[in-house]
């Protein structure tokens, strides 16, 4: 019997600080069983449990993409007891990796569509795996048009700089970059927050648009008007959510939102799908 | 299945034999309380009590159970990597179960062994335990079994059922694993399924407490989560706990880390619904941070949400034990009645 409850055993490859704050780093991982990797094959929207020896178990989001082989990637805010414990870990560092979990965005369902990708603030980690993976040449050719909005407090607070620079220069992604304040004179982006930005860039929802929103709950908030405005149906607003996690299978309990999991049966809901919960999250 | 007649003192003898194959299994008066215990060679479980105060689950899922076991040791092998530690998964008798209980593993496997992920702590442990059921001619006070799905002669989740005949047991023998059993104590005697049938009868009759819950399945989920009477029900609750601790089908866990010096496990706990922390994000934000919020979660999930995911019925064997134990008399026959009836735009009685 397979124990869903094993970390694979991972060496931490390499730590990379994301944030001016320095409050949010980047992990990769590499399992120490090549097998396990193969086992551990996602894809973008799906999350996984660190667990840090001795410390405990935290839920991420999976940041790197099922395209790029060798490696996982986590970016983790520095929060608790075990994020913190990983925070002052070093390359070379043994540690677990256990999942994938939950479900994924529906990359099938939006086959040929249009994609609208709204990120805030540390939640853009999935959304990253999501770019690359349909940046990839295998994948662009099945989707239409891209376009990220993501915003940040400042410029140094936004993740993976030089990936946005370079889908930038891209001209089959549509990059909509926004921070609060430029605290910078060279800021050559949007300033405003991200409902803002949604408006004023989105392209209007239809049949062959989906929107795929993620980020502090504050952000989904004032979001959703903006995306009732462009006219999205909610069968098409596709959202990632967080709650508190031990098992991430469906088992310990604390994570329902109604009968549904978010570990297990999310985190990616649909609003239609969550407006029929009681939305504890 | 079968029916045996085992005089009670061939019954002594019985488990006698037991001890060797099994590792045996009983209600042992602890305190003023009977729970279950394992049982030392010498030592017959006390059928004495109406029922044991904790239920048994935490025979197949202990209140602290160890995942893994590690060394943060460097200079060791396998350093940082967790292991699962060797335990002991041979034969269990349980002896003098009652039906509630019996019935509540199978509503709790429900849980741990899915068609996606298998616990595989419970499900060994499980595996490993043929469950003498004693079934219930006197029942609690606070009982509503026969509404719960099941009752005091239930065989549901049982290897061999035993009915208390005064100088003898009237017992069926139900599965392979009972028949195993009944056959290493060495009861073999006839028995009678009419008198077993006629106590059956005398017994459910006894249980007068009746709940109604057919209408909780017809229910919209958010009507009664936006219900107006979740602030009463839940006024007088001091969110102790002792409801989800005391009762056979709750399930919940946390998993936490424990180290001395260099080693260290992970360890599975009972956990409660009814604790902020539960649910406290890391932020500091909590989808439940209210009391009312939890009290209505764990009545949600026991005759709402359960209800619906698997159409097995509620969430609830009907034991009766949180009923007897809560500090506020927090009584959840009364809350499935408001929720069954509850009608939204209506007035409902709280």
């Amino acid at each position: 019997m397979q124990n869903p409850y094993f970390p694979y055993p991972v060496r931490i490859d390499e730590v990379i600080t994301e944030t001016e704050d320095k409050n949010l780093k980047t992990f990769k991982f590499v399992f120490l069983d090549p097998g396990d990797e193969k086992k551990f094959a996602y894809t973008p929207g799906q999350f996984g449990e660190l667990s840090v020896t001795g410390k405990g178990e935290i839920p991420i989001g999976i940041a790197s993409s099922p395209t790029e082989k060798g490696f996982v990637k986590f970016t983790v805010n520095k929060v608790g007891v075990v994020s913190t414990a990983l925070h002052n870990m070093v390359p070379g560092d043994i540690m677990g990796i256990r999942g994938p979990m939950g479900n994924w965005y529906p990359w099938e369902r939006m086959r040929g569509k249009n994609i609208v990708i709204v990120g805030g603030g540390f939640a853009f980690t999935t959304l990253r795996s999501s770019i690359v993976w349909l940046l990839d040449p295998a994948n662009r050719k099945n989707y239409g048009d891209i376009h990220v909005i993501y915003g940040a407090r400042s410029p140094g607070m936004l993740l993976y700089r030089d990936e946005l620079m370079e889908w930038e220069r891209r001209d089959d992604i549509h990059m909509h970059i926004t921070v609060d304040r430029a605290d910078t004179p060279d800021w050559k982006y949007n300033v405003g927050f991200v409902p803002a930005v949604t408006e004023a860039k989105a392209p209007p929802g239809d049949a062959d648009t989906f929107a795929i929103v993620c980020g502090p709950p504050i952000m989904i908030k004032f979001t959703q008007p903006v995306l009732d405005k462009l006219g999205y149906s909610h069968d098409q607003i596709i959202m990632s959510l967080e709650n508190r996690m031990k098992c991430g299978i469906g088992m310990c309990g604390r994570c329902n939102i109604g009968m549904e999991f978010v570990c297990k049966d999310g985190p990616v809901f649909t609003l239609n799908q969550l407006k029929k919960t009681p939305r504890e999250y | 299945m079968r029916d045996l007649k085992i005089a009670k003192t061939d019954w002594a003898k019985g488990v006698e034999k037991l001890f060797g194959p099994y590792r045996v299994f009983g209600p042992k008066k602890e305190g003023l309380f009977h729970n279950f215990a394992r049982l030392e060679k010498g030592e017959a479980p006390d059928f004495s009590c109406k029922n044991t105060r904790l239920s048994a689950k935490g025979l197949i899922y202990p209140q602290t159970e160890k995942m893994f076991e590690y060394t943060l040791d460097p200079n060791k092998p396998d350093h940082h990597v967790h292991k699962e530690p060797v335990k002991d998964y041979s034969p269990m008798a349980v002896l003098g179960i009652r039906p509630c209980d019996a019935k509540a593993f199978t509503l709790v496997k429900l849980n741990f062994d899915t068609p996606e992920y298998k616990d595989p702590y419970w499900i060994k442990n499980y595996a490993a335990a043929t469950f003498v059921g004693l079934a219930c001619d006197a029942p609690c006070h606070a009982c509503f079994c026969t509404s719960a799905g099941t009752g005091p002669y239930d065989t549901a989740g049982l290897d061999v059922l035993l009915a208390d005949a005064g100088d003898f047991f009237l017992a069926k023998v139900l599965t392979e694993k009972g028949e195993k059993l009944v056959a290493a104590a060495g009861w073999a005697g006839a028995g009678d399924a009419g008198a077993f049938e006629a106590k059956a009868k005398a017994a459910g009759d006894k249980v007068v407490s009746k709940v109604n819950t057919a209408k909780l399945a017809g229910k919209v989920t958010n009507d009664l989560h936006a219900a107006p009477f979740w602030e009463d029900l839940a006024f007088a609750c001091i969110n102790c706990g002792t409801c989800t601790y005391l009762c056979p089908t709750c399930w919940c866990f946390d998993i936490q880390d424990e180290v001395c010096g260099t080693e260290g496990c992970r360890l599975k706990n009972w956990d409660s619904c009814m604790y902020p922390l539960f649910t406290m994000h890391g932020t500091g934000h909590n989808p439940r941070g209210e009391k009312a919020q939890r009290v209505r979660q764990r009545f949600m999930h026991k005759l709402k949400y359960f209800v619906d995911k698997y159409g097995a019925g509620i969430h609830c064997v009907g034991c009766g034990r949180c009923v007897t134990a809560c500090p506020v008399n927090i009584d959840i026959r009364r809350v499935a009645e408001i929720m069954n009836g509850y009608e939204p735009g209506k007035d409902c009685a709280v």
